[in-house]
């Protein structure tokens, strides 16, 4: 097995990661602050991929793109926080999981009602098309310019998190929500805030993963499970737990997909190895997740004590 | 000397970089009435999590009878004997107090007649209340189903985590009442902030501060006890 | 005495209820509409399904995302052994019931050790996984699924026609239901409610909390299996779309708008989605959008379902005539 394909798979799957982790850091925090399980939070990287989309095709501007769709996106996440969301902070588990459900439904129609149901086109910026020479073998350079964009946001949340008062607030918030409010933190608009916040990344992720994968409506709910699966590693409120749950995630995931059915029909007989290869392949990730809870039911890094 | 009811040794919990419960040993005699005192924040309420099983160890040994129960699920240590009742108060607020208490029965494994449940209701002087929610109770009233969701166990030991909390001097004197009469048929390790009544019932008291016993002995002993006496009139005024 | 968790037995309305649903099929073969009762089958058999997530969700507070999962696996029991010889649905109905237990304890076992969010994130990621591991399948026919050449046999009734199957689903149904009654009645149906209202003190006073939960959990399971089972019978067809996560988020609209925690909650909410989904998908393909809305407004404004609403007026009324 040539390295440079092992070197381009371990690539991919950090590029998963990182953009899983743009996910999964507006969630764990919303999760573990709020209380509140959101699945709205697919459909707003689904409204960041077709903002970029749709301004791309309109004015040929990559970045014009993707800056349309993080602030397109974080009002829209704001809005629905303010309307909606904050309603169902006390509220029971099932009542939140319902009404964000159907804000799925809700936002899917629209979508589809403006879009139609096919996949429509998110294109590449074309000077990032080619490949990239890296250390002797080629990389596609967008991809690369994703993993550096996914390595900056990682950095620039940890920053914000840790160093920051507004961080530290956030943190606060994640361990006791009441504590945080008898100590004068506005949680209000935190939370507006955080939610924000978090929609920008997703349109963020939406955007960058939109040339690669399908923009197409349903494609927030697949991603979505995927960050549940790596909050529930991680740790819910945790944005450590989210950065290596989304790294593990992405990498075991990317990884097993490339490299298992290669080492089952290299192990086995050829008829089970072209089935099983690819079926274990996907559901490696769950048995991931079902280990650790075994171990640690709170996640690796559980934000509260 | 007979073997006691309940032997804790070494006891330890860390909550990251706290050590809650540090290094805590006490002996339960049977039918003793212990009671556990010191500033808030001294790990008592931890100390109970500990004996009860909601709450692992770091380190230490928690022995029933002579029988290691360590380990033991929370449920498991129930069925053994060992019941505890809340501070915040914890009930079940859409059953009626006569069905909160039929559970108490239900889950100690004891059997779960009209009878016996209306009996449970008598000893914590809810007779009156039998068919009302819980949830609708008044304060003191809660209090009491409280207690008596720990009594109907059929627990012989009891850890009470402060059972008095919250309550005007009348309510007070209720369950003061009830613990006086419990006391001799109980086994009871009582976590209270009440001086009054920890001094009226216990047989013993061990004195927490920082997760450590700082002093353990009668009362008499810790009425007079230097550090004790700086431990709390460091914390409050003049006792 | 007052018994709040006693479900009582209406005997009259009751026999009035299923009178009417007895006659359904005839009325709808007296007007020309026999598709209307293959409709009304698949509307008992989802009142099944969605009474055994009430079980779990309404009185056990476990808001369980991936229940979808039990009934692909009832389903496609039926669909694999049917085309290897066992057509009698003595057979076929339990074998498919036990898979549905089968798979509840595999995934309630470890899913159960967490609460909370946390609970319905794995729950959910989990059925997800089935769902990929069916789609991967071959054996299973991966995208198309699988299709079955006729009905199961019963015996002394003929399967194949559509009245036939009608009045054996009621009848499953009804049974169902009596046993859920049974059980919630019970003390397990007790403790169930008291795990649901405060589990953790349930634990302080001595119950076994993870093991009970397990306990119904697969006992759902096993019930939502046979739904699957019935579907797959029905419908000579399974697909790997019964085990979307969506399809269980349906199963959830149909608790909520039924009535978590009554005992009919499940099945009138099945009958209300059905008919609506029937009733709007004829005008226009974005008839999600009108579910959507109509379920954001049960959830805010009307949480307690149409049972809880409607018995919340009754109440009312008998307050102020």
């Amino acid at each position: 097995m040539p390295l440079s394909l092992i070197a381009e798979q371990l690539l991919n799957g950090l590029q998963l990661g990182l953009m899983l982790f743009l996910l999964a850091a507006g969630l764990t925090l919303v999760f573990g602050i709020m209380d509140m399980i959101n699945l709205a939070h697919g459909s707003l990287y689904m409204i960041g991929a077709y903002i970029a989309a749709a301004v791309i095709e309109a004015s040929g501007s990559f970045l014009l793109g993707i800056a349309s769709a993080i602030a397109g996106t974080a009002l829209v996440g704001a809005a629905l926080e303010m309307t909606l969301l904050r309603r169902l902070y006390r509220r029971s588990h099932l009542s939140q999981v319902l009404a964000t459900f159907a804000v799925i439904l809700i936002a899917n129609e629209i979508v589809r009602m403006i879009w139609g149901s096919q996949p429509i086109l998110l294109s590449m910026p074309p000077a990032l098309s080619g490949p990239a020479e890296l250390l002797g073998f080629r990389y596609p350079a967008y991809r690369l310019v994703v993993i550096g964009v996914g390595l900056a946001m990682a950095l620039f949340l940890w920053l914000l998190v840790t160093r920051t008062r507004a961080g530290m607030w956030v943190r606060a918030g994640a361990s006791d929500r009441e504590m945080a409010e008898v100590m004068g933190v506005d949680t209000r608009t935190l939370f507006t805030l955080v939610f924000a916040i978090g929609a920008a990344l997703a349109a963020v992720a939406g955007a960058l993963l939109g040339p690669l994968l399908a923009v197409q409506v349903g494609m927030g709910e697949n991603i979505l499970i995927l960050a549940f699966v790596v909050i529930s590693i991680g740790g819910i409120g945790s944005i450590r737990g989210a950065l290596v749950g989304s790294l593990l995630v992405g990498l075991l995931d990317t990884a097993g997909r490339a490299f298992l059915p290669f080492l089952f029909r290299a192990m086995f007989p050829s008829m089970i190895a072209a089935e099983a290869g690819p079926a274990v392949a996907s559901v490696l990730i769950y048995v991931l997740m079902a280990a650790v809870l075994y171990f640690r039911p709170s996640g690796l890094f559980p934000a509260r004590g | 000397m007979t073997a006691p009811a309940l032997r804790v040794t070494g006891l330890q919990k860390r909550f990251g970089g706290v050590l809650a419960v540090d290094d805590v040993s006490l002996d339960l005699a049977e039918g003793e009435l212990h009671a556990v005192i010191g500033p808030n924040g001294a790990g008592k309420t931890t100390l109970i999590h500990l004996l009860s099983g909601a709450l692992k160890p770091g380190a230490g040994t928690i022995v029933l009878d002579g029988r290691d129960i360590t380990g033991f699920a929370m449920h498991r240590r129930v069925r053994l004997g060992v019941a505890r009742s809340y501070q915040i108060t914890s009930l079940f607020p859409n059953f009626t107090v006569r069905e909160n208490l039929a559970l108490a029965l239900q889950g100690a494994g004891r059997p779960d007649d009209r009878d016996r449940a209306l009996a449970e209701l008598e000893a914590v002087g809810l007779g009156a209340r039998a068919d009302q929610l819980a949830g609708a109770l008044a304060h003191g009233e809660r209090r009491q189903l409280e207690l008596g969701l720990a009594l109907a166990t059929g627990a012989r030991i009891l850890l009470l985590d402060e059972p008095m909390a919250g309550l005007g001097p009348e309510e007070a004197a209720r369950i003061l009442s009830l613990l006086e009469a419990l006391k001799r048929r109980r086994t009871i390790l009582l976590v209270e902030h009440d001086m009054e009544a920890v001094f009226r019932l216990a047989d013993r008291i061990s004195t927490l501060v920082y997760g450590r016993v700082i002093a353990s002995g009668a009362p008499d002993e810790i009425r007079r006890h230097p550090e004790v006496r700086r431990a709390y009139l460091g914390e409050e005024g003049p006792a | 005495m007052r018994d709040t968790l006693h479900i009582p037995l209406r005997p009259w309305p009751m026999l009035g209820v299923v009178a009417a649903l007895a006659l359904l099929p005839l009325a709808a073969l007296a007007l020309g509409q026999p598709f209307y009762v293959v409709f009304a089958t698949r509307v008992l058999i989802y009142a099944l399904i969605a009474t055994s997530l009430n079980l779990l969700i309404g009185y056990g507070g476990m808001v369980s995302f991936g229940h979808a999962a039990f009934v692909g696996a009832g389903a496609y029991t039926v669909a694999l052994l049917m085309p290897a010889g066992i057509v009698s649905a003595w057979l076929l109905w339990p074998a498919s019931l036990i898979a549905g237990a089968f798979f509840a304890f595999l995934i309630g076992a470890p899913s159960l050790r967490t609460r909370g969010v946390s609970f319905i994130m794995i729950t959910l990621a989990f059925a997800q996984m089935a769902y990929y591991l069916v789609l991967s399948l071959r054996a299973l026919g991966s995208d198309d699924g699988l299709t079955l050449s006729t009905r199961p046999s019963l015996g002394f009734v003929d399967l194949n026609r559509d009245a036939a199957f009608y009045y054996v689903a009621l009848a499953i149904l009804l049974g169902a239901l009596a046993a859920g009654r049974v059980l919630l009645n019970a003390p397990l149906g007790r403790a169930l409610q008291g795990i649901r209202d405060n589990e953790t003190r349930m634990e302080a006073i001595g119950f076994a909390t993870y093991r009970l939960k397990l306990l119904v959990f697969v006992i759902a399971g096993a019930a939502a299996g046979l739904g699957g089972g019935l579907l797959a019978s029905l419908n000579g067809l399974v697909g790997p779309n019964l085990l979307h996560w969506t399809e269980s988020g349906l199963l959830m609209i149909m608790v909520i708008l039924g009535g978590a925690g009554r005992l009919l909650g499940g099945a009138l909410g099945a009958a209300v989605l059905l008919s609506a989904e029937e009733a709007i998908a004829e005008h226009t393909i974005h008839w999600p959008l009108g579910i959507g809305v109509v379920l954001l407004a049960v959830v805010l404004f009307a949480p307690d379902g149409l049972i809880g609403g409607l018995s919340g007026l009754a109440r009312r009324w008998r307050a102020n005539p």
